[in-house]
């Protein structure tokens, strides 16, 4: 088994992962791992995913603090330890 | 009474209770406030409204709130300056400013959000609230949160102008300074509505609070005489005012108290921070996020949560949007000053730079109304204005010195010297 990373879960999707805050999750890229989850836990699938390989707008994600679309969106490579976190987006100013 | 039904995902059309909720359950679409239109016919009437508050309370039958306003009494009804001087020298016929920088009590827009927020953060009962900002906003929270005796926490990135700092310290918040550019506080202040009980005005209290800026749009509808500009130029950072604009526009037009012209609506962004305006050049549905490097700090925001509500507003208006350089911003800044005795902030040059952009691409046409929203103050951001203005010799208390002063000035600034006595 691959290496794992952990995902950053929001308070709004926690239910649909069974009231997890963080898990550890096993993939060499952000697409991976996130549909590994999706496997797993299709419910949050539903709300992640606007179609099969394009996220939901109104969610970022973030590598280790990065945005993923600074980066190589779905092909952005993980290593171990590194941090998924799933934001829901918000306004400001 | 309240015309308040439902939170409602601006999405899927799915309904919530008006509680502190920010993102829809099914598809994180944002959420926003429902209003029974129906029932405000032919009671929410232009009488209605002018029998009401000189403050942006006089809209409260079309704001989220359930009692009386509890925050911001004395804000919005700010100046609507019919812009003569300024369009002379741009060569329009009819334009207009709407002066936030003149709002009360924190100088900038955020005065109209943060009285929506803050009455429903005492609704809700919360006894903290806070914000990530650019400035504007954690001055704004701040203010409004001493004056209803609620604790303020506010979250801004570290690198801000010191005149917003100062302003924003003299109302006693704690103030959290953040490595990083906005959206690097934006994302934190999303974990931390998460684990804290406070109501981030920004965040949790999102829906009720963008309400508050629809009050920008219906006061240049009420003090342009009950019509629309034809063409409204707003600036975007975050996304929140110019949607808003739109909707306050439209919810007159449905309720009959304006009619419809058919208005437009434009954005104006930096060019070191134009996420919306490249993605309608490049006419895309989706923005794709920027790393922000401009003087305009205040609408610096390089992942627009509400940036593809700007974008779809904006196209189905048939307006456009702008960006303008560190150059073209300070020079406006300067142009509004000397023509209208105006002093805005970087963002406010952003937002007549592009209007100008716009007006000279045939975009605005010369010959129709057009609104110029100036959303913040010049005073909160004085560093950047340094070296634009010709040096100013220190004198002698001497007639003679003056005189001589005087003749250099009619060389050096001929436009402003005094005339000389008789």
């Amino acid at each position: 088994m691959a290496d794992t990373v952990i995902v950053r879960i929001p308070t709004a999707l926690r239910p649909q992962v069974g009231d997890q805050e963080s898990l550890d999750v096993a993939g060499s890229t952000v697409g991976d791992v996130l549909s590994s989850l999706n496997g797993d836990y299709p419910e949050f699938g539903k709300r992640l995913y606007k179609s099969e390989n394009e996220i939901n707008r109104f969610i970022n994600i973030y590598v280790n603090d990065e945005d993923i679309r600074f980066m190589e969106n779905l092909q952005t490579p993980l290593k171990a330890g590194d941090e998924v976190s799933i934001v829901p987006a918000i306004a400001g100013g | 009474m309240s015309y308040v039904k439902s939170l409602q995902c601006k999405e899927c059309q799915s309904e919530y209770e008006l509680k502190p909720l920010t993102v829809c359950d099914n598809d994180f679409g944002p959420l926003e406030v429902a209003y029974d239109y129906e029932a405000m016919k032919g009671k929410v009437t232009r009488e209605s409204i002018e029998a009401g508050p000189r403050s942006l309370w006089r809209y409260k039958d079309l704001l989220p709130i359930e009692g009386e306003p509890k925050a911001g009494l004395n804000s919005g009804f700010t100046p609507f300056i019919k812009a003569d001087r300024l369009a002379a020298e741009l060569g329009v016929k009819e334009l207009y400013i709407k002066d936030d920088s003149a709002n009360y009590p924190s100088y900038s827009y955020k005065d109209r959000v943060v009285a929506v927020a803050l009455t429903k953060a005492i609704e809700f009962d919360f006894d903290t609230v806070g914000c990530a900002s650019t400035g504007n906003l954690a001055h704004s929270v701040a203010a409004h949160a001493a004056a209803a005796g609620l604790r303020a926490c506010v979250m801004i990135p570290h690198d801000l102008e010191e005149g917003k700092i100062v302003a924003t310290l003299s109302f006693g918040p704690r103030m959290f300074k953040i490595k990083g550019n906005y959206d690097d506080v934006n994302r934190l202040c999303s974990q931390i509505a998460d684990k804290y009980n406070w109501a981030i005005v920004n965040v949790n209290l999102r829906p009720y609070y963008t309400e508050g800026a629809k009050t920008h749009g219906f006061e240049i509808a009420e003090q342009m005489g009950w019509r629309l500009p034809k063409h409204t130029v707003s600036p975007v950072a975050g996304g929140t005012i110019l949607p808003k604009i739109w909707k306050a526009y439209q919810e007159f037009i449905t309720l009959g108290i304006v009619e419809d012209n058919k208005p437009k609506i434009y954005g104006a962004q930096a060019d070191g921070c134009n996420p919306v305006v490249t993605a309608l050049r490049e006419d895309q549905e989706l923005f794709h996020p920027q790393k922000p490097n401009t003087i305009a700090k205040s609408i610096a925001i390089g992942n627009p949560a509400d940036g593809y509500y700007v974008i779809k507003v904006i196209k189905e208006s048939g307006g456009f949007g702008e960006s303008a350089s560190d150059q073209e911003i300070l020079d406006a800044v300067k142009l509004l000053g000397r023509t209208q005795g105006i002093f805005t902030e970087p963002a406010g040059g952003t937002t007549l730079a592009c209007a100008i952009k716009l007006i000279q691409s045939g975009r605005i046409p010369r010959d129709e109304s057009i609104c110029v929203c100036i959303t913040g103050n010049g005073l909160k951001t004085v560093e950047v204005m340094q070296g634009q203005f010709a040096a100013n010799p220190t004198i002698n208390a001497k007639m003679s010195e003056f005189d001589e002063l005087v003749k250099q000035m009619e060389e050096t600034h001929p436009s402003q010297s005094p005339a000389t006595t008789a």
